[in-house]
C-alpha cells in the first residue's frame, strides 16, 4: 500500500517550505519533495531576505538563521555611462531589532529553514523529481515522482515547483509563459575581504547595503541590476525581461561582464573573487500573469503562482506569505474533510485579499508600459544625468539660469507634449 | 544473513579548500556526504540480502549530524543504522576508530550475530584505508579488501567468492564467513533509490549510543588518546615530469628502448620478498 499524506508540498524553497512548516506545525502529515541535492541547491535570488513574512513564520528567526548582513542602507543609482545619479536611505534603526531585512546566501539559508520544517515534523525528500501530478475524477489525489515505485497520494498537493511550473501547465492552470512574462537573471557571487567591504560601502561590522540599479546596467532595456553586501561577498547581478534580451540582442552573460566593468562598478568589486554564477527566470509577468491557484485538491504557491513584484524586487516575501495562507486554507479543509477547489479557494481569497495581489494590481501596467516605452530606460535615466551634472558644476552661472536651461533643453530634445505624456504615462502606470 | 556495512562521513572533497597555511582540509568548506566508497559498500550488502535474505545493518562513528549518512543507508536499502556518537571518540586516528567500531560491532552481535562487514576500501578524506582490516583483526574476520565483485554467496557452506583487484588484474578467492570485505567502486552501480526507502529514510531515527552503552571498553584506547598517529608533514605530491617519446623506424625506436630499460633496470626490480 502506497503512503498516503494529508499534504505533499512539490519543491522546498521559500514557498513550500513555509507551506509544509505551518501545516506540519498544525498536526498535518506533510512529504516535501525537493529535487536538488539539498533545499537551496538549485534556488537563486537577488539576496534580500525581507524580515516581516519570515517572522510571521518564526519569530525572531535572526536569532538563529544564517543570515549575512542587515541591511542599513538601501541606495538607487540612475546610471548612464561615465555618471550616476544616485539616492537612498541610511538609517541606524534598520540595524537593529526587529530589523528591516537581510542579505543572504540562498544555498545555506533554505537549508537552515528547511531543517526548521523537518523538526515541525515535515518528511523531507531530496533528489526526486515529480514529473506528474495524479489525477482521479477530476481531482488532484498524489504526485508521480522519477523513483521507482515513485508515486505518492495526499489529500491536497501544493504546487511549489517555482517560476515555469511544469505540474501547472499540466494541470491546465496556465499556458507557457511568455518571453515579456519572465526575466532571466545572471549572477555571480564575488569574494571579498570583509575589511575590503566595509571600507568600500562605508559600513560598521554586521551591516549591509543593496544598491539598485537603472539605466545603463542594462544597457537602457527594461530591467535591472542590483548590488548587494554579504559578510565576505557581493552579490552582483542584472536582469531583463526574456523579450527586451531577445529584442537587443543581448547575451546575459555579456551584459553582467559590461555591468562588472562599468566605470561606476567597477572599484567596488576590484580584487574580488568570483565562488558563484548563478543563473535563474523570474516571473514579473505581474497581475495579469498569476494562473489559478486552487483547484480540487491543489494549490499553487510563490513562484509557481507567478507572485513576484519586479518593481520592489520582492519574490521570497511573497512566496513565504503565499505559502502560509495556502497552508491555513489546507488546515480548515482537513478539519472539514473537504479538499474540493471550492474549499481551498478560500487561499484565493486570502491571496486576493493581502498585499500580494493588492501590489501585484498596483503595477499590473507597469512592466508593459516601461517594455512598450524604452525611452525611461535609454533616453531619461541619460537626461537626468546630464541635468545634475550641469545642475551641480559650479562654473558661475546662476542656479535659477541653469534650472531654465535644464528644463529647456529636456523639452527641446523630446517636446513638451511628449515629456507631459512620457510622465502622465509612467505615473499611472505606477500610481 | 546478517550484513553490518561500517560508513563514514566525510567532506566532499570535489569541492573542499585546502588551509594553505596547514596544509590540512578546510572542513567547513563542503558539506559532508557518505563516503562514496562506503555508498558501494550498503549497496552491495543490499544486493547480498536480496539473494539470500537476513538484514543489512549499518554503523558509523561520529557526531550527532552524521545521523544524515545513516538515513542516506536507509535510502540505498539498509534496514537498521547504528551510530556511536561521544566526546570520547573525538580526534580518534585509524587505531582508535578500528576499536570503537569493533567494540560497537560486538554488542551488535550480541543482539544479532555477525555474518559479514562489509566497508568502502578507504574514505576519501585521509585515503588510509586502515580502519576496515584493523577492525577484522581485532574481530579475528579474515580480511578481504579491494573487492570488486560478489561472484557467489554460499549460505550453506557459509561460505563466498570474490574478485579482487590487483594491479593489471584481478584474483579470484573464496572466503569463509564471517569475514569482512573492503569494497571499490566497481564493486556495483548505485542504484536509483524506490520512493518508498526514501519516505522510510526520512522518517528513519538510528540508534544511537555513546561510550557507556558499548559495555567493557578501555577507554584509553579511544579517541585522541588512542591514537598515536602524528601527522609530520602535509604535502601535494609532485607532478609527475612527462614521458619520453619515441621516434625513427619500428627499429630504431625498440633499440631506443630496450637500451633506455637496461640503463634504468634498477626501477623494474621487483623484489617478491618485500
Amino acid at each position: 500500500m502506497p503512503d498516503k499524506f494529508d499534504v505533499i508540498v512539490v519543491g522546498a524553497g521559500p514557498a513550500g517550505t513555509s507551506c509544509a512548516y505551518v501545516c506540519a506545525k498544525n498536526g498535518l502529515n506533510v512529504l516535501l519533495i525537493e529535487r536538488g541535492e539539498y533545499p537551496g541547491s538549485k534556488n537563486v535570488m537577488g539576496g534580500v531576505l525581507y524580515r516581516k513574512q519570515m517572522e510571521d513564520l518564526i519569530p525572531e528567526f535572526w536569532k538563529e538563521a544564517p543570515l549575512e548582513r542587515p541591511v542599513v542602507e538601501q541606495r538607487f543609482w540612475m546610471m548612464d555611462k561615465e555618471s550616476v545619479v544616485q539616492f537612498g536611505y541610511k538609517g541606524l534603526e534598520w540595524g537593529m531589532e526587529p530589523y528591516n531585512n537581510f542579505t543572504v546566501l540562498r544555498a545555506q539559508f533554505d537549508q537552515w529553514f528547511a531543517q526548521k520544517a523537518v523538526e515541525a515534523g515535515v518528511l523531507l525528500i531530496n533528489e526526486t523529481v515529480v514529473t506528474e501530478c495524479l489525477v482521479e475524477n477530476g481531482k488532484v489525489v498524489g504526485v508521480r515522482t522519477d523513483r521507482p515505485d515513485g508515486d505518492v497520494f495526499a489529500d491536497v498537493v501544493v504546487l511549489a515547483d517555482g517560476v515555469n511550473s511544469l505540474l501547472g501547465k499540466q494541470l491546465g492552470f496556465h499556458n507557457e509563459f511568455r518571453p515579456d512574462e519572465v526575466a532571466l537573471t545572471v549572477m555571480e557571487v564575488i569574494n571579498l575581504p570583509k575589511e575590503k567591504i566595509n571600507d568600500r560601502f562605508n559600513l560598521h561590522e554586521n551591516q549591509g547595503c543593496t544598491i539598485e540599479i537603472f539605466g545603463d546596467s542594462t544597457k537602457g532595456n527594461l530591467g535591472t541590476a542590483f548590488l548587494y553586501t554579504n559578510k565576505e561577498s557581493l552579490n552582483i547581478g542584472v536582469g531583463t525581461t526574456l523579450s527586451s534580451m531577445i529584442k537587443a540582442k543581448l547575451k546575459p552573460y555579456d551584459l553582467l561582464d559590461y555591468l562588472k566593468n562599468h566605470p561606476m562598478v567597477k572599484p567596488y568589486l576590484e580584487g574580488g573573487e568570483s565562488a558563484e554564477y548563478l543563473a535563474h527566470l523570474i516571473p514579473e509577468g505581474g497581475y495579469h500573469s498569476v494562473p489559478k491557484v486552487a483547484g480540487n485538491g491543489v494549490v499553487v504557491i510563490g513562484d509557481a503562482a507567478q507572485l513576484v513584484n519586479a518593481i520592489h524586487r520582492e519574490g521570497s516575501n511573497m512566496a513565504m506569505a503565499s505559502g502560509k495562507m495556502a497552508a491555513e486554507a489546507i488546515i480548515a479543509a482537513k478539519a472539514a474533510g473537504n479538499f474540493s477547489e471550492s474549499s481551498l479557494n478560500r487561499y484565493r481569497e486570502a491571496l486576493y485579499d493581502s498585499f500580494i495581489i493588492k501590489d501585484l494590481e498596483k503595477y499590473k501596467d507597469a512592466a508593459h508600459t516601461f517594455e512598450k516605452h524604452p525611452q525611461y530606460f535609454n533616453e531619461y535615466v541619460p537626461m537626468l544625468n546630464r541635468a545634475a551634472s550641469k545642475f551641480f558644476t559650479v562654473d558661475g552661472t546662476p542656479k535659477r539660469v541653469k534650472q531654465k536651461e535644464i528644463m529647456r533643453s529636456i523639452t527641446k530634445e523630446k517636446g513638451t507634449i511628449k515629456v507631459m505624456q512620457d510622465m502622465y504615462r509612467a505615473w499611472k502606470a505606477v500610481k | 544473513m546478517h550484513i553490518i556495512v561500517c560508513v563514514k562521513q566525510v567532506p566532499d572533497t570535489k569541492i573542499i579548500k585546502i588551509n594553505p597555511k596547514t596544509n590540512t582540509l578546510d572542513r567547513r568548506s563542503a558539506p559532508a556526504i557518505l563516503n562514496p566508497y562506503d555508498a558501494h559498500a550498503v549497496q552491495e550488502a543490499v544486493k547480498i540480502k536480496q539473494l539470500t535474505g537476513g538484514t543489512v545493518s549499518v554503523l558509523s562513528m561520529g557526531p550527532p549530524q552524521a545521523v544524515s549518512i545513516i538515513k542516506k543507508s536507509i535510502e540505498i536499502g539498509a534496514d537498521k543504522g547504528y551510530l556511536i556518537s561521544d566526546r570520547a571518540f573525538a580526534g580518534a586516528d585509524t587505531l582508535a576508530t578500528s576499536y570503537a567500531l569493533s567494540k560497537a560491532l560486538e554488542r551488535i552481535s550480541e543482539e544479532q550475530k555477525i555474518d559479514m562487514v562489509i566497508c568502502g576500501k578507504h574514505a576519501i578524506d585521509g585515503d588510509t584505508g586502515q580502519v576496515g582490516p584493523g577492525i577484522a583483526r581485532r574481530l579475528d574476520m579474515p580480511p578481504v579488501t579491494n573487492v570488486i565483485e560478489v561472484t557467489e554467496v554460499k549460505t550453506e557452506e557459509r561460505k563466498i567468492n570474490l574478485k579482487r583487484k590487483q594491479l593489471g588484474g584481478y584474483e579470484e578467492i573464496e572466503a569463509q564467513l564471517p569475514c569482512l570485505l573492503t569494497v571499490e567502486k566497481e564493486v556495483n552501480e548505485i542504484e536509483y533509490a524506490p520512493m518508498p526507502n526514501m519516505i522510510k529514510a526520512a522518517r528513519y531515527e538510528p540508534v544511537v549510543w555513546t561510550v557507556d552503552d558499548l559495555g567493557e571498553v578501555d577507554r584509553s584506547q579511544l579517541g585522541l588518546k588512542g591514537s598515536p598517529t602524528v601527522v609530520g608533514k602535509m604535502f601535494t605530491p609532485p607532478r609527475r615530469a612527462g614521458g619520453k617519446k619515441l621516434e625513427g623506424t619500428i627499429d630504431e625506436q625498440v633499440k631506443e628502448l630496450t637500451g633506455l630499460l637496461r640503463e634504468k633496470q634498477d626501477l623494474f626490480r621487483f623484489n617478491v620478498n618485500s
